[in-house]
């Protein structure tokens, strides 16, 4: 049975890091879905999120072959009863007199910030998990989505614990 | 101490009691070799005639001896012609550290002269790369590379060692050689659910590979089948990890695998599968593969279980000491019903196998094995030879059958040899075909310059019996471009090399020829005449299962 899986990828901070652990994802067939990368409160490691696609074996498949790379330090499954899960998106629809209103009363409800405003334009900001951002993009067709860019997701587990107790 | 870089490089090559390097200059390694010089008592250097025979050298060295194999090239050209030696290498894990120049750090990036992104290149092909951007940096670097190559599943490390690094001076203390990581052992728990499955068992069968010789568990593997009754086989990359003729013995597994270790395995309910991967090559369909057995896998590399097939029991651990752990909870039993079974597939082999007069491809292997010391590394090339010398080559010690399993590199042989003849310090045996030897002849220079004892078989059909082979199966006898007729005198090409050989059509002149080719100071070639039909038999189709195995082919 086939479905998403959320990992977090703790790796050394170095040059051709990330080109290492995508490389391996192309040449074994992972089907990644999403990706995110940035600095970590330790300069030394990065953190890699990833949303990937697959059966439980193609998940142990993918956890083994990220074990054996060197410069993988942690990795940790993070699913939704255990962690909080966001990104976000900036999106930018026409500036219609006549679906002003519409666009204004779904940002509300949805918690999306104006950031930029124009006569023919309104650019927004949100932030949530995957399935309220695809819900607003979906919402938005309607009034003319110009364009869009989401940074996929991030993901922290809740309570104390951190990635890195689970060092190898 | 302050050193330049390319006296550091050399300096912790000696530290890490490497004795001899494969490779060939140029350009961006200019430094180094001038260090080699320096140290040329301390450490051996072997020129080869092309940077991928360094490659298989250092290959084969490593094979035949356990230790890390080093090979060093220049920049570009030579760093991409090392790298069908590292893909061999790493297909059969074999720790290897490829050493190559490169432009100085400024010029990166900027497409100079001979200039390549080696590491880029190489990602995909070994454990781990580097790219060493500063002196202070380059002992450690080395170690570190050791150290991943060794350790866990071998496998080869490249480092990328630009210009101004190598002139660059920095300070260097020796240190001890470095060891492999802590081994791990399966967990106490996952051990004991599979000694409980092994001992429910009624037919076991132990299935070993590379892993099992390169984890050195041959004696705990042993123990193992004695305790519980089970007849032995083992992938290509596993012969010579027992002796040929232990009675346990079945042999190889596979495609053209011996007909009685491919049946008992499949009629296996358990199969414990140590340092073993189920390789499509072994398997065949995998949903018809052995479905009466539960399998035990032990192996080193968690990702390796239950990659291809599903195991019932899965135990991430170095073999000897995840063995040593199984073997007091194992019962001793017998299972004089199973026995039985087995004595009669192999006497059903028995009665498949090739015994025609003339020169029969298995009547030379066996020729040659009269001949063959204790201790002689036997390497081969790929295709047909290598299948007829994998099925009938008898082995006394682990690590002397010296084969490009993984990646099947045709011109891994000469190379390999050449390593493997030096690492253990023997005469050394080639088994090659004229396609797989045109790959890789221009080593011949490198056998007569440095005065290597060499034996060399080659078995010459006159096309490329593999794929032949399979045109005749399945291509309706269509030939393309198989049929080599090139008019090659090998034997003048032999001695124009500055190595003896003779020409043999029949097994007594096969047999008198080798006696003289054993006698011989330096490389001598031996080419033996075989017909351009003969079949590497049996054969499991591929994507076939074991009930489609061709035994014999009819007209």
């Amino acid at each position: 049975m086939n479905g998403n899986f959320t990992i977090a990828i703790l790796v050394e901070n170095n040059f051709g890091v990330l080109n290492r652990v995508t490389s391996m994802f192309r040449r074994r067939r992972f089907n990644i879905k999403c990706l995110t990368v940035s600095e970590t409160e330790s300069a030394e490691y990065s953190r890699i999120t990833i949303i990937a696609e697959g059966s439980k074996a193609d998940k142990k498949q993918l956890i083994d072959q990220l074990y054996k790379l060197p410069v993988v330090t942690a990795i940790k499954e993070l699913s939704d009863s255990v962690a909080v899960t966001s990104e976000l998106l900036l999106i930018k629809v026409k500036n219609d007199p006549e679906t002003r209103p519409l666009v204004r009363d779904a940002a509300e409800a949805f918690g999306a910030k104006t950031v930029d405003y124009t006569r023919e334009s309104v650019m927004m900001q949100m932030t949530g998990g995957t399935h309220r951002v695809d819900a607003f993009i979906d919402l938005m067709r309607d009034y003319g989505i110009i364009e869009i860019c989401r940074t996929g997701v991030v993901s922290l587990e809740r309570g104390s614990s951190t990635i890195r107790k689970e060092e190898m | 101490m302050k050193l330049s870089g390319a006296d550091i490089i050399v300096r912790t090559l000696i530290e890490q009691k490497c004795d001899v390097v494969f490779g060939y200059p140029g350009g961006q390694i200019l430094n180094v070799y001038d260090s080699l010089y320096k140290y040329q008592n301390e450490l051996r250097h072997v020129l080869t005639a092309h940077e991928q025979g360094a490659a298989h050298a250092a290959d084969g060295y490593a094979r035949a001896t356990g230790k890390v194999g080093v090979v060093i090239a220049t920049s570009g050209p030579g760093a991409t012609n090392l790298v069908t030696g590292i893909a061999t290498a790493y297909l059969d894990s074999v720790p290897l550290v490829a050493i190559t120049g490169n432009v100085p750090n400024a010029q990166l990036g900027s497409d100079s002269f001979q200039e390549i992104d080696i590491t880029g290149i190489t990602l995909p092909i070994t454990k781990h790369n580097y790219i060493v951007g500063d002196v202070s940096e380059l002992a450690d670097t080395i170690r570190e590379a050791f150290r991943l190559a060794m350790s866990d599943r071998p496998g080869p490390v490249l480092i990328d060692v630009p210009k101004d690094v190598q002139i660059a001076v920095g300070d260097y203390e020796p240190a001890e050689p470095v060891q492999p990581y802590e081994k791990i052992q399966a967990k106490d728990i996952r051990i004991e659910q599979a000694a409980s499955c092994i001992n429910s068992s009624e037919r076991p069968f132990v299935y070993f590979g590379g892993g099992l010789v390169s984890s050195g568990a041959a004696e705990e593997m042993l123990e193992l089948a004695e305790l519980t009754d089970a007849p032995i086989g083992c992938s290509l990359m596993g012969i010579s990890g027992v002796p040929t003729d232990h009675p346990r013995f079945l042999g190889m597994q596979g495609m053209h695998g011996h007909y009685a270790s491919s049946m008992a395995m499949h009629r296996a309910d358990c199969i414990i599968a140590l340092g073993v991967r189920f390789n499509d090559r072994v398997t065949g369909d995998r949903t018809k593969f052995a479905t009466g057995a539960k399998i035990v896998h032990i192996d080193v590399d968690g990702a390796e279980l239950a990659k291809t097939v599903t195991p019932a029991h899965a135990l991430r651990g170095d073999l000897k000491k995840t063995l040593t752990k199984l073997l007091p909870l194992i019962e001793k039993k017998s299972h004089p019903d199973w026995q039985k079974k087995v004595a009669e597939l192999r006497r059903e082999e028995a009665q498949t196998l090739d015994n025609r007069d003339g020169m029969t491809p298995r009547r030379a292997i066996m020729t040659l094995n009269s001949h063959l010391g204790e201790n002689t590394p036997v390497a081969t090339d790929v295709g047909q030879h290598q299948m007829w010398a994998a099925q009938n080559l008898n082995f006394k010690r682990c690590r002397r059958f010296i084969t490009s399993g993984g990646l099947g590199t045709m011109g891994f042989g000469m190379g390999g040899a050449i390593g493997a003849g030096i690492g253990v310090g023997e005469r050394a045996v080639l088994v090659t075909g004229d396609g797989s030897f045109g790959m890789c002849l221009n080593e011949l220079a490198t056998a007569v310059s440095n005065n290597i004892p060499l034996v060399i078989l080659l078995m010459n059909n006159g096309v490329l019996g593999m794929v032949r082979q399979w045109q005749t199966l399945f291509f309706d006898k269509h030939y393309s471009n198989t049929i080599l007729d090139r008019k090659t005198d090998f034997v003048a090409l032999a001695k124009a090399f500055g190595a003896d050989g003779e020409r043999v059509e029949t097994p007594e002149e096969l047999d008198a020829a080798l006696t003289r080719a054993f006698a011989f100071e330096g490389t001598y070639l031996v080419e033996c005449m075989i017909d351009k039909d003969e079949f590497v038999l049996p054969m499991l189709p591929p994507g076939g299962s074991m009930d489609d195995m061709i035994v014999k082919v009819g007209d």
